[in-house]
């Protein structure tokens, strides 16, 4: 005879198995990995330990002040910073922009459009790298051509220390700003009418309805998309991967290739969890930066 | 997508005349489509003709002899396989992993549940490169590395994709599920014959979602494919541009084979993709 469970512990113990696989996998692949990180990070593992784990040494904080006297980590931090902010922003308000011409009441073929935004959000960030670094091409890239045009002379985009992160931030704006887009699509859909309307009684014109009802009303989607946006700009990877290898003159090498060159590259695993920490606390401080933003506004 | 409840008045909230309006619709789908158009473009120019000036737009004798090569000498129908053979399993086995618990934490009582919830949702910010170093190390242990299964085991649960399936399973009526508990079904039954059958929707989002980016993924199958049999696309793909920097036609052709999957996967089932993302946004 089989206890009977009563109709709670039945549903609980089947929540369990529910939920067992995910934690599992993302407890062992994930968190416990995380934890290990920053204990691989107080150490001075690296190609020696890799072929023999004894090795390995415990250097406290060593590596941490290893990197505060790097100058090639506070040049990747400066890059990241610099693709970043200029970049986040960029995306965010071309998203925007975007978003209030596909929404607005008078445009035709709305879905054709939207569906022509979105699509380079979709393709593989790899491959349109490349297919941008040509388009980037000193003397035969289209780009240089059509500046040619407007009697802009050519630009070495990819080859000058001050051009690249800004051709890097453009690829980034017009392979992302897709996204966003819908989500603020979404947002201006959710406005009430009503809103619109009280304002024009009030003598409203656009641009003061844009002001005072659109961007008020979007300021959930404004946290939203910034916070995802911000997150996922500090891990720049594989644009400069592709299509500089960090270069030139290390002008756009990231917090995250550099954590890849130091920790794949030259195998300096503990050196590379360091790198790999400063960036956890940079995003984290980022994020609590933009919900105490948030808190005050709201 | 636009509420026609009272005729609105003539003069609408933007204001933009319409001929401005679609000069700058199309003038952004323009720049939105240029890069791709002459990606696929340039994969069929002759050899050198995507390295002249004044640039061509169009190939003057169209050439399948990239493709061909690719094919053939690069081998890419390799990587093609390993990317499908990833993303499929990836798509297929995470999808019941992460419904399942996003249903329970949605719907099923448990001790500390909102809690765990809570402390998972923590794990977004954490940004996954930290976790890379010591899950190389592990996989070496474990044997991994240069195999698939090292790429698709930590994409198998996803914190994003719980949280999905929680928010959308949330608004499942508790009703329906006691219903088919008094007529003696297990919770296992409730679960396939009840809610999966109701969240078709987010699951296809997901199933899309979860697709593209595990086929579009770089950095952690850079790290553990080092053996060109195994490696995915857009490895591949980095792999070839470092050698092949002078073959622009060459390289056009390879990215536009790896983008073209995730390119017809997105146009056959956007409307999936798009809403349940939009409906995502909005809710969460």
């Amino acid at each position: 005879m089989r206890r009977e469970l009563t109709v709670e512990q039945q549903r609980a113990r089947a929540a369990l198995l529910f939920i067992v696989p995910a934690l599992v996998l993302i407890g062992l692949f994930f968190l416990l990995p995380v934890v290990a990180s920053f204990l691989l990070s107080v150490t001075d593992f690296d190609l020696y330990a890799l072929a023999n784990v004894h090795n390995v040494r415990f250097v406290g904080l060593h590596n941490y002040a290893a990197l505060a006297g790097n100058s090639e980590f506070w040049s990747a931090v400066a890059n990241t910073f610099y693709f970043a902010l200029v970049g986040g922003p960029l995306t965010v308000a071309v998203s925007l922009g975007a978003a209030l011409l596909v929404n607005a009441k008078a445009a035709r073929l709305k879905g054709l459009f939207r569906t022509a935004y979105f699509v380079p959000f979709v393709t593989t960030l790899v491959a349109v790298a490349i297919v941008w670094k040509y388009l980037y091409h000193p003397t035969y890239g289209p780009l240089n051509y059509a500046l040619g045009a407007l009697g802009v002379k050519p630009v070495d985009w990819l080859g000058n220390p001050r051009w690249a992160m800004p051709a890097i931030i453009g690829l980034a704006v017009w392979k992302n700003f897709g996204y966003n887009m819908l989500i603020f699509i979404a947002g201006l859909q959710s406005v009430p009418e009503e809103l619109y309307e009280a304002a024009r009684i009030d003598g409203a014109g656009a641009v003061r309805q844009f002001r005072s009802v659109t961007l008020p009303s979007l300021a959930p989607t404004f946290f939203f998309v910034g916070v995802v946006t911000m997150i996922g700009y500090f891990q720049l990877f594989a644009e400069p991967y592709v299509m500089t290898q960090g270069g030139p003159l290390k002008s756009t090498t990231s917090l995250v290739l550099f954590m890849y060159t130091e920790g794949f590259r030259w195998w300096r695993l503990g050196n590379a969890a360091a790198i790999a920490f400063v960036l956890f606390v940079i995003i984290l401080a980022w994020t609590v930066l933009q919900l105490r933003l948030e808190r005050r506004r709201a | 997508m636009t509420s026609a409840v009272a005729p609105l008045p003539a003069r609408r909230r933007v204001r933009i005349a319409p001929v401005a309006l679609h000069v700058a619709l199309v003038a952004g789908a323009l720049i939105a489509l240029f890069p791709l158009f002459w990606m696929v473009s340039a994969s069929f120019m002759q050899t050198g003709m995507a390295n002249q000036y004044p640039p061509h737009l169009v190939p003057r004798h169209p050439t399948f002899a990239h493709y061909r090569e690719i094919f053939t000498r690069l081998s890419m129908g390799r990587f093609v396989l390993n990317s499908a053979i990833i993303s499929l399993l990836v798509t297929g086995v995470s999808l019941f992993i992460n419904s399942a618990a996003g249903y329970a934490f949605a719907k099923l009582r448990f001790r500390g549940r909102d809690k765990l919830f809570r402390g998972l949702m923590l794990g977004l910010v954490v940004p996954v490169q930290v976790a890379m170093l010591p899950l190389f190390l592990l996989f070496k242990e474990m044997r991994l590395i240069n195999t698939y299964w090292g790429v698709i085991i930590p994409s198998l649960a996803s914190i994003f994709g719980i949280f999905l399936i929680r928010q959308y399973t949330l608004d499942i009526p508790d009703d329906l599920l006691d219903a088919a508990r008094i007529d003696g079904a297990s919770e296992f039954r409730i679960y396939r014959s009840v809610v999966l059958p109701v969240i078709v929707p987010i699951l296809a989002t997901l199933a899309i979602w979860t697709f593209l980016t595990t086929w579009n993924d770089f950095m952690w199958p850079l790290i553990v494919l080092s053996d060109q049999s195994k490696m995915t696309l857009p490895v591949a793909l980095a792999n070839l541009a470092g050698e092949h920097v002078q073959d622009t036609e060459l390289m056009m052709a390879g990215s536009v084979v790896t983008v073209l999957p995730v390119l017809l996967v997105f146009l056959f089932l956007q409307r999936y993709y798009v809403q349940g993302i939009m409906a995502g946004s909005v809710k969460g």
